[in-house]
């Protein structure tokens, strides 16, 4: 197997795997959309350029146990920012394999861009920007071990983000 | 007053009584111009840190209602808030966040101003009839600074109350804020979310002190959390909620802390988990005052009209206007608690901001306020809650039980006083 056909496999499945994450959060698909990633997971919306997470704000900054939160919080149907729920729809495209982590586990770093479209009682907000993940090659396909959305109008103004980005 | 900005004149007169004030006060693009003129662009406004300009050539981008701002440490030390508009033509002259500058260069025409808000210069100056010729152009700057504990006040009027008579017994819970940190001071440059509700701002400033709200909006997150906010304002809470005039409110959780009696129990946790946080303020003010300190813990204080300090966080409401308002939130961060800082981030994300698992839901509620007012009947928001139990404290403050709306009637109380017509003040 030639290495520009096995790199066409991975992509195949990363996107794949991309899309299917999308379309969990577009769905509201809590607890799916949770299964999808790995215990040491770190879900980050960064509130500006240039940020340590550790020790400025965020959007939002989940390891894996707020992660779990999170998805309980929204599970219980009082979560009023989500209930009613937002309907979503996103793109996902310019998926990109960035290289491989140099960590044993092996992550695909992969690159992004996505435009949603969030149509809520208040109106419509068009969400836009760039996806940093690592995905974990597993035995059960690929898992994802680290999520950052870099939204074009993070310096600005934002409404309520209370839906899975 | 020169920021006058619109001829509008609008009445309040017999849209507030004691226990109930007129929906329309949430809706009137009249109501909101003038209560920018006769609150915003006269009161003492909440503009910024003094951590956020720590050094000569520091600035930070801040406002007042939709009026952009600068705040700035010139090279002689002082902290002044500029109009961020050119003296010329009316350009912003700054448009980036923050930074540090020996001047602000207008790229409209290249005319040049220090961070003291003098013109140092301006391109082709014959024109002019030479250099130095402009001295009445200036940046021009707030009328009146004035600061508390490090957190820098504006008055855009020349005229009025200064600034403690405005925070009155308010600054002593800033003050109970600052003396949490070893060091006596607040660092507040974790930087800022910035969330935007379409809603009217005396919507978020009533619900910040609100104690009735927090079981049933925040029922969700206490569910699943091991969070014990709840239990602080139910009915059997021996914590009170305080009109502390000037339109300022607190919910005083002391009482409930007090009752428990385990420092570091106001954040959910206790001393062993921020060990070096607890050495340093034990060396800095003595092993009882620190214990004392510890247990009854940070402030939920409104300081009207704009800056909310929420235990962890510090909110800044900033209204566009009628139906728009801007929350800036950030994490309180102790000067000398290293420890306790990473914990006070961590909880302060989750909790604030677009995402917050607290706010967005907030942010929900003053957005369907908004919708709702849009129905004229009935025509009247009902503000009585504990009226029949308010009673008077040691200092003369009305004070009531742990989720009554006394903070809320105080607010409307001290707002009638300054959009009265023939209100006497300048």
């Amino acid at each position: 197997m030639t290495d520009a056909h096995s790199t066409e496999i991975a992509l195949a499945e990363i996107e794949q795997f991309l899309y299917r994450e999308a379309r969990l959060a577009d769905e509201h698909a809590y607890a799916e959309w949770e299964g999808l990633w790995t215990d040491d997971a770190h879900y980050w919306v960064p509130a500006a350029d240039d940020r340590d997470p550790a020790s400025t704000m965020s959007v939002i900054n989940d390891n894996r146990r707020r992660i779990a939160t999170r998805i309980q919080q929204l599970e219980t149907g009082r979560r009023y920012a989500q209930s009613p729920p937002s309907r979503l729809a996103r793109t996902i495209s310019n998926v990109e394999l960035i290289g491989v982590g140099d960590d044993p586990a092996g992550d695909l770093l992969v690159g992004a861009s996505f435009v949603l479209v969030e149509a809520t009682e208040r109106g419509r907000h068009v969400w836009a920007g760039r996806l940093r993940l690592q995905l974990r090659p597993t035995d059960d396909g690929l898992r994802l071990a680290r999520k950052t959305v870099d939204l074009v109008d993070r310096p600005w103004h934002l409404p309520t983000l209370a839906f899975l980005i | 007053m020169p920021h006058v900005t619109t001829n509008r004149s609008a009445t309040v007169d017999g849209l507030i009584e004691p226990t109930r004030v007129h929906g329309s006060l949430y809706t009137s693009p009249d109501v909101f111009a003038a209560e920018l003129e006769q609150i915003w662009y006269r009161e003492w406004i909440y503009v910024g840190h003094e951590s956020e300009v720590p050094s000569a050539g520091d600035f930070v981008r801040k406002s007042i209602g939709p009026q952009p701002l600068i705040m700035t440490r010139a090279a002689d030390g002082e902290v002044r808030v500029l109009h961020n508009r050119c003296s010329h033509r009316g350009n912003l002259v700054c448009v980036t966040d923050g930074g540090n500058a020996s001047s602000f260069r207008c790229p409209f025409h290249g005319w040049n101003f220090g961070l003291d808000g003098r013109l140092l210069g301006y391109p082709h100056p014959e024109g002019y009839g030479g250099r130095n010729a402009l001295d009445d152009l200036p940046l021009p700057q707030a009328a009146r600074v004035a600061s508390h504990e490090g957190f820098v006040f504006a008055s855009l009027a020349s005229d009025g109350p200064p600034l403690e008579e405005h925070l009155g017994d308010a600054a002593g819970e800033i003050t109970r804020l600052v003396q949490l940190s070893p060091e006596g001071r607040l660092d507040l440059r974790a930087g800022w979310l910035h969330h935007e509700a379409r809603a009217n701002w005396k919507f978020l400033v009533e619900n910040e002190t609100d104690g009735y709200h927090p079981q049933f909006v925040h029922g969700s997150i206490f569910s699943v959390g091991d969070s014990r906010i709840g239990d602080l304002y139910g009915e059997k809470s021996a914590a009170v909620t305080r009109d502390l005039g000037g339109g300022h409110s607190e919910n005083d959780l002391r009482p409930e802390f007090r009752s428990v009696g385990t420092p570091m129990w106001w954040f959910g946790a206790s001393e062993d988990r921020v060990p070096a946080y607890a050495a340093a303020l034990r060396r800095a003010r003595g092993d009882a005052e620190a214990e004392r300190l510890m247990v009854e813990g940070a402030p939920h204080v409104m300081v009207f009209p704009n800056l909310f300090i929420a235990e962890i966080t510090i909110f800044v409401l900033q209204p566009l206007a009628v139906d728009r308002t801007v929350q800036h939130a950030t994490a309180i961060q102790f000067a000398g608690g290293e420890d306790l800082n990473r914990r006070l981030l961590h909880q302060c994300v989750g909790s604030a901001g677009p995402a917050g698992m607290l706010l967005a839901d907030d942010t929900e509620m003053y957005e369907r306020n908004q919708a709702g007012v849009a129905a004229l009947e009935p025509e009247w928001i009902d503000t009585r809650r504990g009226m029949d139990r308010e009673r008077v404290d040691e200092r003369g403050h009305p004070v009531g039980s742990a989720n009554d709306e006394i903070g809320i009637r105080g607010f409307w109380r001290h707002y009638r006083s300054l959009m009265a017509d023939g209100s006497g003040r300048p």
